[in-house]
């Protein structure tokens, strides 16, 4: 009865999974085949995983001390075959998601581009305590806690952080990765479908932290252009001083675009992390001048 | 210059009413048991037999009494984030502010791991693990005791930042740069980190002590493929022990050297590397799981074998399993953080790694159920909590084998999946097997056996409270739900949220069943009595003594000649065959003064940690000075045993011989 209402639950956990924008209802080739590793590694495990607890519940019951048609073998202790057969079955299911997960840390591996005709948008993505700084470098231009990708095109994400680590996170758009102060990490995505997905930071960075969302509106390439002159037209400009103003501490932050971005400023945070504090040497610079 | 550093009256927050009445219900708890000590005139008995006890029978419930205290502690903590993430929904706050609700999780993780599943596995192994070897002591009883009061001071140090000050805003883990002095100036970090510095360097001593007794002291003739799987599980465990804490506490120390001298070890300036923390963390934290786990497969494999009277089937798989699960515990850590971004040869590695882990897990509920074929399983409450254990960790095993899968864990990693998982193994596994442990050798500790009805009742509410609980949890994170979110806008994750909340309430009765169980088991003592010291008809060496065993559990080393050495003697004792055991003639045993030290030295440990969060540094001085002279004043001991007189030994022997003899 109680694995009855696992699978009702795992049944119910697909369904309001599936119409709930998580992570099993994706809309990239990333989290597409990452949904399918999940399904296939559950589908080997569930194969031994329930006969186990069906045949734990079955032989406890079976052999109560009260049954006394169940055989009492007082020094059954010991069967090479049977020892034999306990190391091999978890072994067999081991070798199977062992190699699930081998070759889908390869296929998936974050680093990888993914294979497509259409050339790759950069994105750099920078988080802030506590909202997450999108700059396009291609384009010039950036947006705050709003990221605007083109349908079909894979999205080449550079990474780090201000200061805490947080994780960039589109459960519908696959594979989340750190972001670090120093460090640059490396993340492909792609959307296949146009809609509006819920991105968020998954590491723990704080007071500010639950509000660290940010939304994802995957548009068509001719949509994407229009918002991209429609950024350039309006909004601020994001150099280093407007950058150390972005860069400390608010909560909740509603979104919005930067007409135009400093060229280097990604490399700029990613070689002095907490240019709000203590400037970099090239941010320093010019903010310098910006001050006077 | 201000004598008490960092100190005022602004560090209690008397604004905070959740805080203050959680502190005043704190102290009126504290208050209201010290004076019932103070006016019913306990507290020489109390310091003769419990505080400076170094008997390891006593040293083990007092842990066992810590962690079940700190329980109710953790879970204070769980039912408040479970009210706060069922109400925050939408546009609401809920009625925890961020820097409150970020202290109660880190606090929650930190007390339940550290204070509560730990101490509760190693008090269990402080109470059998001796006996079921057939020695009167652990190696270094001292020691033991200086263990135990050095993990009280962590847990009093922790305690202490509810009502002073704060506790760490950054979770159970500390990551930096969130941990350090630049995003947590307060003290709330400094708490953390000296409770648990203080309280491992207890866990590491009490490390070293067991594999010493384990390897040097076992009765004659236990070699160690006739030991019971608990010492064998107990043994794992403490090597983990000695292997992994010195790595926190060096990772601590750096930490601390950061946040107190303007080290950079892990700051971003400097040159200094987050990551190394990471990873050094958990290179501690993955041994951990197992140093919380093992002790508890231990528990099963006696309880399982006991109650179906049967021995254990494929112990020497059973050991190979628990040793090789101690080995490779070593090599999974990095399945902790594959969104790091490492390549994907490292991830590759430590998911396959962590997978291998699952195959001795694997062999063992196998062995658990077939050592329950062809036997007469009696369905009490410890087999009771076994079963329960058997079905929700092969569940919590799934779900984490799921998230070794590097892809996997790129989309589940720190949801609410990974929350639901290391919950589904740490209460399906530790908690329950705790509890089994509990009610195994209770009668053991204290002569009556517990309640059957309220332990059942008790199981019953955990076990569908911890569904409950926590199933909707896997499904919250499939949606996208990470952890630690003070509040949510999807108002769609609420319901699951509320359900989720009802679990814990469900809990919350099965706890109530457990105290209520304790004292009508206690008020009805009398009609409970073991009288023979055998209540299950168990097999290992703890059950040939008296319930409660005598100071020296032994009066005469048993000779071991098979495995389940007592179930052996029972069996040629039923068959009327001659019992060699009681040849001998009794003689005097010395056995190890109570002594001070233990508890003199926690005090002065809980005096430099308090002093060294709020930078008193007179204090720490003198603190540190104390436990010096404690230390010395131990060194230079002239009497450290009392002989205890063959007459009163031959006396205990004979009166329990009377009555466990049929």
């Amino acid at each position: 009865m109680r694995y009855g209402v696992l699978a009702l639950i795992l049944v119910g956990a697909m369904a309001f999974g599936g119409c709930s924008q998580g992570v099993l209802d994706p809309r990239g080739p990333i989290a597409s085949a990452e949904r399918q590793i999940l399904f296939n590694s559950l589908g080997i495990m569930l194969a031994i995983v329930i006969p186990t607890i069906v045949a734990t519940l079955g032989v406890a019951y079976w052999f109560r001390s009260t049954n006394r048609r169940a055989i009492y073998l007082p020094d059954f202790e010991y069967s090479g075959r049977l020892e034999l057969l306990v190391w091999s079955i978890p072994a067999m299911t081991v070798l199977l998601v062992g190699g699930v997960a081998w070759v889908g840390a390869h296929d998936l591996d974050p680093h990888k581009p993914i294979s497509s005709a259409v050339k790759p948008l950069t994105v750099q993505v920078v988080s802030l305590d506590w909202k997450w700084l999108f700059i396009y470098p291609e384009q010039g231009i950036a947006s705050v806690n709003h990221l605007t990708v083109p349908v079909g095109t894979p999205i080449s994400f550079d990474l780090t952080s201000s200061g805490v680590m947080n994780s960039f996170f589109v459960p519908q758009l696959g594979s989340q990765i750190y972001t670090m102060a120093g460090m640059a990490t490396h993340l492909q995505l792609q959307a296949d479908h146009p809609g509006t997905y819920p991105g968020l930071s998954a590491n723990f960075s704080g007071d500010g932290f639950a509000d660290m969302r940010f939304t994802v509106d995957a548009v068509p390439a001719d949509q994407f252009a229009q918002w991209v002159t429609a950024a350039h037209n309006s909004g601020p400009v994001l150099d280093a001083a407007t950058y150390a103003d972005l860069a400390k501490p608010s909560k909740a932050v509603a979104a919005f675009t930067y007409r135009s971005v400093a060229r280097g400023l990604f490399n700029g945070i990613l070689s002095s992390p907490s240019a709000a504090n203590e400037a970099s040497p090239l941010i320093r610079s010019t903010s310098q001048r910006a001050d006077k | 210059m201000n004598l008490l550093g960092k100190l005022s009256w602004s560090a209690i927050p008397f604004d905070q009413p959740i805080i203050m009445g959680a502190s005043a219900l704190m102290i009126l708890g504290v208050g209201l048991v010290l004076s019932w000590v103070t006016l019913r005139g306990y507290w020489p008995y109390l310091w003769r037999e419990w505080l400076t006890s170094v008997d390891h029978k006593r040293i083990g419930v007092m842990y066992c009494v810590l962690a079940l205290l700190m329980l109710l502690r953790g879970f204070a903590d769980a039912i408040m984030m479970r009210a706060q993430q069922a109400v925050a929904a939408g546009g609401a706050q809920g009625y925890l502010p961020p820097e409150h609700f970020d202290q109660i999780f880190s606090a929650h993780g930190t007390i339940m791991i550290f204070f509560m599943a730990m101490p509760f596995m190693i008090g269990l192994m402080n109470f059998a693990v001796p006996l079921q070897l057939g020695v009167r002591d652990v190696a270094f009883p001292t020691l033991n005791s200086v263990s135990l009061w050095l993990t009280a001071s962590g847990i009093l140090l922790t305690n202490i930042s509810l009502v002073v000050g704060e506790f760490a805003k950054t979770g159970w883990v500390a990551y930096p740069p969130l941990s350090e002095l630049q995003y947590s100036p307060g003290v709330g970090v400094d708490y953390y980190l000296w409770a648990l510095q203080i309280s491992g360097l207890g866990t590491l001593l009490t490390g070293i002590n067991f594999v010493t007794t384990i390897l040097k002291m076992r009765a004659p003739g236990m070699g160690y493929m006739r030991m019971p799987v608990f010492c064998w599980t107990a043994l794992a465990t403490n090597l983990l022990i000695v292997a992994a804490f010195p790595v926190l506490t060096a990772t601590f120390a750096m930490l601390l050297l950061d946040r107190y001298l303007g080290f950079h070890f892990f700051t971003f300036e400097g040159q200094g590397n987050q990551m190394m923390y990471v990873n050094l963390f958990w290179v501690w934290g993955h041994p951990e799981v197992y140093i919380l786990v093992l002790p508890a497969f231990g528990v099963f494999s006696e309880v399982i074998s006991t109650f179906s009277g049967k021995p254990l089937f494929g112990y020497r798989s059973m050991v190979a399993a628990t040793m090789a699960i101690c080995v490779l515990s070593f090599l999974v850590w990095l399945h902790h953080f594959f969104t790091m971004g490492a390549g994907a040869d490292v991830n590759g590695f430590f998911g396959v790694m962590t997978m291998i882990i699952a195959v001795p897990t694997g062999v063992k509920v196998f062995n658990w159920l077939f050592t329950m074929w062809g036997g007469r399983v009696r369905f009490t409450v410890p087999i009771l909590w076994s079963l329960g254990f058997m079905v929700t960790f092969v569940i919590g095993g799934m779900t984490g084998v799921l998230l070794a899968v590097p892809p996997a864990d790129f989309q589940l990693h720190n949801s609410l999946f990974l929350v639901a998982h290391f919950h589904n193994v740490i209460i399906g596994g530790t908690v329950f097997g705790a509890m089994a442990g509990y009610t195994y050798w209770f009668p053991k500790a204290f002569g009556f056996t517990l309640d059957e009805r309220w332990g059942k009742a008790s199981f019953w509410c955990w076990l569908t409270g911890f569904y409950l609980a926590f199933m909707p949890l896997y499904v919250l994170g499939l949606m996208g739900m990470t952890r630690r979110m003070q509040h949510y806008d999807d108002p769609s994750w609420r319901p699951w949220l509320i359900l989720a909340a009802l679990g814990a309430l469900v809990i919350m009765v099965g706890i109530a069943c457990q105290i209520v169980q304790l004292v009508v088991s206690i008020r009805t003592r009398n009609e409970r009595r073991d009288a023979t010291g055998d209540p299950w008809n168990g097999r290992t060496l703890e059950w040939a003594t008296p319930s409660p065993p005598p100071a020296w559990n032994f009066p005469l080393l048993p000779h071991v000649s098979g495995m389940d050495a007592f179930w052996t003697w029972k069996e040629s004792a039923r068959a009327k065959q001659p019992v060699a055991k009681d040849a001998r003639d009794y003689e005097a045993i010395e056995m190890p003064k109570n002594s001070a030290t233990g508890f003199v030295t926690a005090f002065f440990a809980v005096v430099t940690g308090f002093a060294l969060i709020w930078h008193i540094w007179w204090m720490a001085a003198l603190g540190v000075f104390g436990a010096f002279v404690t230390f010395l004043v131990f060194a230079f001991r002239e009497h450290d045993e009392v002989e205890i007189p063959a007459r009163v030994i031959a006396q205990a022997a004979g009166a329990h011989q009377a009555e466990a003899v049929p």
